[in-house]
């Protein structure tokens, strides 16, 4: 029974995406898009029914499908493993995902491949939750490729437009240099255990045998696997380019569930990265520098939605610090309320854009507020939320990553915290831009404008409700989170009692939002302030504007020779390699031409030739047989 | 059969039957007339035959012997189907010169 419904919850989506793949065009959109959101509601259920079981007995629930591979002493079952790690994921990827699907029915529906985006969504969301249930890493490497795949599906869905099948090239390949490292990892990991179950891992680890060099290793590998996909430094660009997708996607894809798959792995290893402190180090650097780096880059952004990347990038790059310094809770915990609020700020935007025609230059906007006042609140909540405003959902989470980073390293904390008063500072930018002042559009988009329909704002004030109230699952005075997974990390417990310090830091930590948002105030509401024209830039804003030119850099470092290389190989060495083709074909003609005479169809020549090759083999078998 | 063969000494049975299969071949080759070199082919067949049956008696082991009969049989099968295609080749030609048999060309 618990098998069969299992399997439902995995394979719903996937039925979705067959259905509208192959009958998506015969029937209307919104029956397509109905039955697209249906499935993955199923799925969303279903995972409730589990949650609330393993809630009351506390017991994981593992199957195996069946025998995968086995070579010699190497085993792989393909399992079902739903635990509390692996059912919180499911929770918010479903949800999130039916509320984003319903979202999708009413933004997507003058679309005329409608049925096509739907089967790609709910493709997404079998794979991603093929990546999360999977009971060992080559199941979640299933996952981890498909989702990148959907990815680049539907970032570049819109096809014709050349620079939007760029940026999803960019993504595919950006995520298979990370995936490359996953995979070596894996073997690694595989070669060392015999095994890549988590559970025979996680025995094997902690049995502790091994040289630490070469898990240290391994754990470097994962992790370059999840910066890949969690965007992280140095593979992080492809995310804002990300952007060129569809906003669900945007929302959907590349801020509330793909993204943290690099979170989720790194969290379900976490016994492996706990043995490697050097790796652990890296990991907490690399965080932090992103953090920092992303938000300095969302500082001037003007399109709407690659602010809200940026943002990402940074959260996200929080997220690693946190995995870093060993805080796989605190980690998780942020990953949760960011998928809430970053949800909403996405599809909020895309709410925005959809008022506008299209429009994301937020030079171009403002004044939105009376017009769109739905889409106003509740993406105002979620930016308090992100900016980390007491009592907001995003304050309690991104507190305790500060916390943590004060009691490990005062330095990576000043780094987060700086990366903190950025993101309040670029939030309220956009927040500001977009819906205070005067409209700075055109009068026939003014003429237009007007709120969503109640489709799109119906996911928005549910993700804004969250946005308020996630942060319950963890307040500091229950830990509900904490003892919910405690049977993953093992016994890790990183409880803070409430003392003096902790209420300091909560105390800079919302001093610092403060700053940040009476910054963009005093700029962006005092001065009346408004970006001005690409090209009127200068200075260190323009390096910052363009984002520090890591992408000139890496076309300038990678791609310019790789081109180069490849065009040597097409002007030089592929007519040379012709040429000898070519000549052994030539070759071969003229030795046929000249075969060709022989056959001149004379019996009586064949016939003298037939018997003086009989009287050869003959004499020279007999001449072998003297011989001996 | 014994005294005949000790009479006349197993290697004259193998000089004649070189010398039939010499002569096959021979005709084979020298002669332009399908039916003539038909003819040839069935003398190198004998010739065959011819050794296999002395050495069967000269080894007492009749299973060259049992061997011949099956050469009899197929060669006949194998005339009939020639002697076919002969016909054929007539009716399409007009002659049974295998010169002009050059259709193959290449």
């Amino acid at each position: 029974m618990e098998k069969n419904l299992a399997l439902v919850l995995l394979l719903s989506p996937f039925v979705g995406f067959l259905f509208n793949i192959f009958f998506g065009k015969k029937v209307s959109r919104t029956i397509s898009g109905t039955i697209g959101t249906l499935t993955v509601v199923v799925s969303f259920l279903l995972s409730i029914c589990f949650f609330a079981q393993l809630n009351q007995n506390g017991k994981p629930f593992e199957i195996s499908l069946f025998d995968w591979i086995q070579v010699s002493n190497f085993k792989l079952d393909f399992g079902i493993l739903l635990d509390q790690l692996s059912l919180l994921w499911l929770l918010f990827v479903t949800g999130i995902g039916s509320l984003i699907h319903l979202y999708s029915i009413s933004y997507m529906h003058d679309d005329e491949n409608m049925h096509k985006f739907f089967a790609y969504l709910n493709l997404f969301v079998f794979f991603m939750i093929t990546l999360v249930v999977g009971s060992n890493l080559l199941v979640m490497f299933i996952g981890w490729e498909g989702v990148g795949l959907c990815s680049y599906l539907l970032i570049g869905f819109w096809y014709k437009n050349q620079s939007y099948n760029d940026a999803a090239k960019k993504a595919f390949i950006m995520n298979r240099i990370g995936d490359l490292g996953f995979l070596i990892g894996m073997f690694i990991i595989g070669s060392l255990f015999s095994s890549l179950n988590y559970t025979e891992i996680k025995q094997a680890i902690t049995a502790g045998n091994e040289n630490s060099a070469i898990l240290g290793l391994a754990a470097l590998c994962l992790f370059i696997g999840a910066c890949g996909k969690s965007a992280q430094l140095p593979l992080y660009t492809w995310l804002p380019d990300a952007m060129a997708g569809p906003t669900p996607v945007s929302a959907l894809i590349h801020a509330a569930t793909m993204v943290t798959a690099g979170i989720f792995m790194v969290t379900r290893m976490n016994f492996l990265f706990d043995l490697t402190p050097d790796v652990q180090n890296i990991i907490a650097i690399v965080g932090a520098a992103t953090a920092l780096v992303a938000a300095s880059i969302g500082l001037l952004q003007n399109d709407i939605k690659k602010v809200l990347a940026y943002s990402t990038v940074s959260q996200l790059g929080l997220m690693f610090l946190a995995l870093g310094l060993g805080a796989y809770t605190v980690a998780v915990f942020h990953v949760i309320t960011h998928a809430f609020f970053k949800a909403c700020l996405f599809l909020g935007s895309g709410s925005v854009i959809h008022g506008l025609h299209g429009e994301q230059d937020m030079r171009k906007m403002g004044g939105l507020r009376k017009a769109m006042p739905i889409t106003f609140w509740t993406m105002m909540i979620s930016t308090l939320a992100i900016a980390g405003i007491f009592p907001f959902a995003g304050f309690w989470s991104k507190d305790e990553i500060l916390m943590v980073a004060f009691e490990h390293n005062k330095v990576l904390w000043i780094v987060a915290s700086i990366a903190s008063i950025m993101t309040a500072f670029y939030m309220f930018r956009l927040m500001y831009l977009t819906f205070f002042k005067d409209f700075r559009g055109t009068e026939e988009q003014k003429h237009h404008l007007h709120e969503s329909p109640s489709l799109m704002t119906i996911p928005l004030i549910i993700l804004a409700i969250l946005a308020i109230i996630g942060g319950a699952i963890n307040l500091p005075g229950s830990m509900w989170l904490n003892h919910f997974l405690e049977p993953i990390l093992s016994g890790k417990h990183e409880a803070h009692h409430l003392g003096m310090q902790e209420y300091m830091l909560m105390g800079i930590a919302l001093a610092g939002a403060l700053i940040g948002i009476i910054w963009a105030n005093a700029k962006y509401i005092k001065q009346a302030f408004v970006p001005k024209e690409d090209s009127e830039i200068v200075g260190f804003n323009k390096t910052i504007y363009n984002k520090y030119y890591v992408d000139e850099f890496y076309t300038f470092l990678i791609v310019k020779p790789i081109n180069g290389l490849a065009n040597f190989f097409r002007t030089t060495l592929e007519p040379a390699l012709g040429k000898v083709v070519f000549s052994l074909g030539t070759a071969a003609n003229g030795l046929g031409t000249q075969g060709k005479k022989l056959h001149n169809g004379n019996i009586r020549l064949y016939l003298f030739a037939f018997v003086i090759g009989v009287c050869a083999i003959i004499t020279y078998l007999f001449i072998t047989h003297i011989a001996q | 059969m014994n005294n005949i063969l000790n009479e006349i000494g197993i290697e004259n049975y193998i000089f004649l039957s070189v010398l039939l299969f010499c002569i096959g071949v021979f005709g084979v080759l020298y002669r332009r007339n399908a039916i003539v070199v038909f003819m040839s082919i069935e003398i190198m067949l004998n010739a065959v035959n011819l050794l296999f049956v002395a050495f069967s008696t000269y080894h007492q082991d009749t299973e060259g012997q049992v061997f011949v009969f099956f050469s009899m049989a197929v060669a006949a099968a194998e005339v009939a189907v020639g002697l076919a295609i002969l016909v054929s080749v007539f009716r399409n030609l007009g002659s049974i010169d295998i010169d002009n048999l050059k259709n193959l060309k290449g």
